[in-house]
């Protein structure tokens, strides 16, 4: 019998599959689509035009999973450097690096505030480190770990951040970012570029509490690394290699229809067609409603664990659009050179707030929020000679779309791209083909319930201990051999790894699969 | 017919059996249950206690918390609600029953009925329908409150099938404690289960609220012949200790209303452990309880015999006479047919065993005066009263 049985290829399962397999057990991965990666899969339009998947840019994984998945030796290096451009109606562009900002118009003010700011925020997301890289803490019953997890916090946020420090990561831990800004900086393409970060993904504007934490969490990434114009394909290829290296087998066109129990003890998994496969532990890095809802079922829960899952947040506002060009478009005010950085639409943190607005209410701004890159600049093989693809976040498209999104697809697109065409007047005669993908497209290709990125919300109540749920805290479940490894869990989504790898430490502390 | 249960007019509803015991009170001593005016007693508490023991007594209880339960999984939907394995449950029968909260912890609990194929009546102590629709999810099962589409009659004493019988409804020979049957009274239908919460032979009517008074009507003909009393909530409260049951929400809480972290209780903690099976499979708490029975048992809802008659009233429990406070009681009654102070307390667990020596110690007042005294209590396991009428079928001819 496998001794393990991982639910899902994304790079999350991928890195557990590979730590167990590291740890002596005989793992089984089960994808239900034809290729490795879940929503950082590569994908192709037009036959000739290859995208990186969902996650176009990334930072580096933690040094950890790179050591201890030995990626290194399978391929992986990350990324050169890119810097995020503010686009600007009148090209006047702000080009944001790691710790620098410039652009015409730019208060003076601001570019000396900038550096200060950012290693303060990086500052505060090195010493909240703890909190995100191990598992979270149980308020009650905690281990030995969890108690060192907090002692570390505490340590850090008190002694190593210093008073004043301290005070202000308490003042602003859980308040929003559009305050935050506003205190710091007075240029509106500054301050609409940062907001982005905290909110594309999530169901949040600039106002809405906890997106000072989005972003530090973000950053968690920055502190491996700058951000590149890496996808996660090539993270994918070398996790792939990793975890087969290390004995894991994956199982394509394998799609889990229902997770086998028995007196309130997982024993396997039974797929779409029908066949049924053993193992003494099933590890899901599916949405934890997935999981619950559909692959166990409520009945198989308690009542009042089953209705909390029906609760959990996580509508999916982000989509993605994949353009296919005969060219590499002008962008007014940006050299050919500069074509390989991120490009923002994101002109102010009042639009990105009014765009959110609309969200809300099933409606889709006029004027949604943008980032656009082009991979094809980093790496010619993306499309044929001369041609380029260029990929795009597109926030907010609320799930639940008034009229649904079968009618409203192709203006959307067309919406996009002109808004996109107002800073590259020859784009639009470029494209040869595209491909939108809505949060009902992204939950039917790649089974985020909801469409969301994150198999949940990364709002407070649904972070640290509360993530995915009260009840199924540490990457275990009320089911017996039953776990979770995805970014439903702690911490959530994001190319990191880390929920893949702190699954698979918990598994292996609680005795593996004796 | 249903009953219109929330006229704004009228804080206390009226059952459709109000204007008999209007009719009948002459203390005019109402209670409030579940919105329905019902008295705590109708004449005299003496008279309508041994209605219950040694006659028949006739009790509103229209106003009980009752769901219907249907659908293709209904059964399925039950087997996951319910500590208990009701496997056995077949159409034309009832079973008690109790349901948890995750943690394992009593909610309420009431008898079943499986009316058909898959259709049950599960009646409450107290409303459930957020706790039944919740466990609903995932399962093709619809729940109704039916408590105010149907007027019920609790009859219940020594001479009830007598009476019953008397009063035209047939067919009651052969039905056995906790059986079902549809039959007849005179030209209307009504339900008869032989059920109740007296500890007593008895049974439950149930009809539509349209035939309410005429079944009042026919049970209350025979009056000459036998002594038939209505009576209140007091009586009940008193007959129910003599038979040992608990009330939920009264003797313990009810887990989803606590707000105390450690004051609800399991059903092992409450004397219920006989209704949990841990094997049949999944249920609400299962894994909770599972876990629970693996530890040393730390207390349990038990039946005493404190010596003397002073009145105990509201009483600590301790290990001995001036020892170790273990717990309290919760209630209590002087039983006029045992000639005994009966109490139910919440005692606290000394190694996993219920401590030998129990006392009590409480306030009791003589001619206005307040005394303090000791009493030793004796536990029980058996039903303070059960005689040997209740359960035989056909029941004794009185």
């Amino acid at each position: 019998m496998t001794d393990v049985i991982i639910i899902g290829a994304g790079h999350n399962g991928l890195v557990c599959a590979s730590y167990l397999a590291r740890a002596g057990m005989d793992v089984l991965v089960l994808e239900s689509s034809d290729s490795a990666g879940g929503m950082s899969a590569s994908r192709t339009i037009a036959d000739d035009y290859h995208f990186p998947g969902l996650a176009h840019v990334s930072y580096p994984v933690s040094k950890h999973i790179r050591k201890d998945l030995q990626l290194d030796r399978f391929g992986y290096q990350p990324g050169a450097a890119i810097d995020s451009v503010a686009l600007d109606a009148d090209g006047n562009h702000l080009f944001i690096g790691g710790n620098s900002v410039t652009g015409k118009d730019l208060p003076e003010s601001d570019a000396a505030a900038f550096p200060v700011f950012k290693s303060r925020y990086l500052e505060f997301a090195s010493k909240i480190r703890p909190l995100f890289e191990n598992k979270p803490p149980r308020l009650k019953n905690m281990g030995f770990a969890d108690l060192r997890t907090l002692g570390k916090l505490g340590w850090n946020i008190r002694i190593g951040l210093g008073k004043e420090a301290m005070y202000e990561l308490l003042r602003v831990a859980a308040i929003n970012i559009y305050d935050v800004l506003d205190e710091q900086f007075e240029d509106e393409r500054l301050k609409g570029a940062i907001a982005t970060d905290a909110v594309m993904g999530s169901a949040m504007g600039p106002r809405t509490p906890g997106t000072i934490l989005t972003w530090l969490q973000r950053l968690q990434g920055e502190l491996n690394g700058p951000l590149s114009s890496q996808g996660g394909a090539h993270l994918i290829h070398a996790l792939t290699q990793s975890a087969e290296d290390a004995g894991a087998r994956i199982r394509f066109d394998a799609r889990v229809a229902k997770i086998l129990i028995d007196n309130d003890k997982a024993f396997g998994v039974e797929l779409a067609n029908g066949e049924m496969v053993k193992a003494r532990l099933v590890i899901s890095s599916a949405d934890p409603r997935a999981t619950f809802s559909e692959m166990v079922g409520a009945p198989k829960l308690d009542a009042m664990f089953a209705s909390r899952v029906k609760q959990i947040r996580g509508a999916g506002v982000a989509g993605h659009l994949h353009l296919a060009l005969s060219g590499l478009p002008n962008f007014i005010g940006i050299s050919e050179s500069q074509m390989g950085n991120r490009l923002l639409v994101a002109p102010s943190m009042r639009y990105i707030e009014h765009a959110f607005n609309h969200s809300k209410y099933g409606e889709c701004s006029e004027h949604p929020i943008l980032e656009a890159t082009l991979p094809s600049v980093h790496d010619r093989s993306l499309a044929p000679d001369g041609h380029h693809v260029m990929s795009v976040n597109v926030a907010f498209l609320p799930y639940d779309l008034e009229g649904g999104w079968e009618e409203q697809k192709t203006t959307l697109a067309y919406k996009v791209i002109s808004q996109l065409g107002e800073y590259s007047p020859d784009l639009k005669s470029m494209i040869v083909d595209h491909e939108l993908l809505t949060p009902v497209d992204i939950e039917s290709q790649f089974g985020a319930v909801q469409g969301h990125w994150h198999h949940g919300e990364l709002s407070i109540h649904q972070s640290f201990m509360m993530r995915p749920l009260h009840g199924s805290a540490q990457y275990d479940t009320p089911v017996e051999r039953l776990f979770l490894c995805g970014a439903g869990c702690h911490p959530g989504g994001g190319l990191t790894g880390i929920p893949g790898r702190n699954a698979a430490k918990r598994v292996i502390e609680l005795g593996g699969v004796k | 017919m249903s009953i219109d249960h929330l006229h704004f007019r009228q804080a206390m509803q009226h059952t459709p059996f109000h204007d008999r015991f209007a009719a009948m009170s002459t203390t005019e001593h109402w209670a409030t249950w579940n919105t329905y005016k019902v008295p705590y007693v109708v004449n005299k508490l003496s008279t309508e206690y041994f209605a219950v023991r040694s006659g028949c007594s006739v009790m509103d209880l229209t106003p009980m918390e009752k769901y219907r339960i249907t659908g293709s999984d209904a059964r399925a939907y039950l087997d996951r609600l319910l500590t208990r394995d009701i496997s056995n449950l077949r159409p034309g029968r009832v079973t008690y029953v109790v349901w948890c909260n995750d943690d394992g912890k009593v909610i309420d609990d009431g008898t079943l009925f499986q009316l058909d194929e898959n259709t049950y009546r599960l009646c409450a102590q107290h409303h459930q329908l957020d706790w039944l629709l919740i466990s609903a999810d995932g399962f093709d099962v619809q729940v109704t409150v039916e408590t105010h589409d149907i007027a019920a009659l609790a009859v219940q004493g020594p001479t009830a099938y007598s009476v019953l019988t008397l009063a035209g409804i047939d067919g009651l020979d052969d039905l056995k404690p906790f059986g079902i049957k549809n039959l007849q009274c005179k030209e209307f239908p009504v339900t008869v289960s032989r059920t109740g919460y007296t500890g007593d032979l008895g049974y439950e009517l149930w009809t539509d609220p349209a035939n309410a008074l005429a079944l009042w009507d026919a049970i209350f003909a025979v009056q000459g012949q036998y002594d038939i009393h209505a009576i209140g909530l007091d009586t009940l409260e008193m007959v129910r200790i003599e038979a040992g049951f608990i009330m939920p929400g009264f003797d313990f809480n009810c887990a989803e209303a606590t707000i105390r972290n450690g004051y609800d209780r399991s059903p092992y903690e409450v004397g219920l452990g006989w209704v949990v099976n841990l094997d049949k499979g999944h249920f609400t708490g299962r894994k909770a309880l599972a876990a629970e029975k693996e530890q040393p048992a730390k207390r349990r809802l038990t039946k005493l015999v404190v010596e003397g008659n002073k009145p105990v009233g509201e009483a600590f429990i301790y290990a001995g006479k001036n020892g170790k406070q273990l717990g309290e009681v919760k209630c209590t009654m002087w039983s006029p047919i045992l000639k005994a102070n009966l109490a139910i307390a919440d005692i606290n667990f000394i190694s996993g065993r219920l401590p030998e020596n129990l006392w009590a110690r409480f306030d009791y007042k003589r001619e206005l005066k307040w005394n303090t005294t000791w009493a030793r209590c004796h536990a029980q396991t058996k039903p303070f009263y059960s005689p040997e009428h209740k359960s035989a079928t056909p029941p004794a001819r009185f």
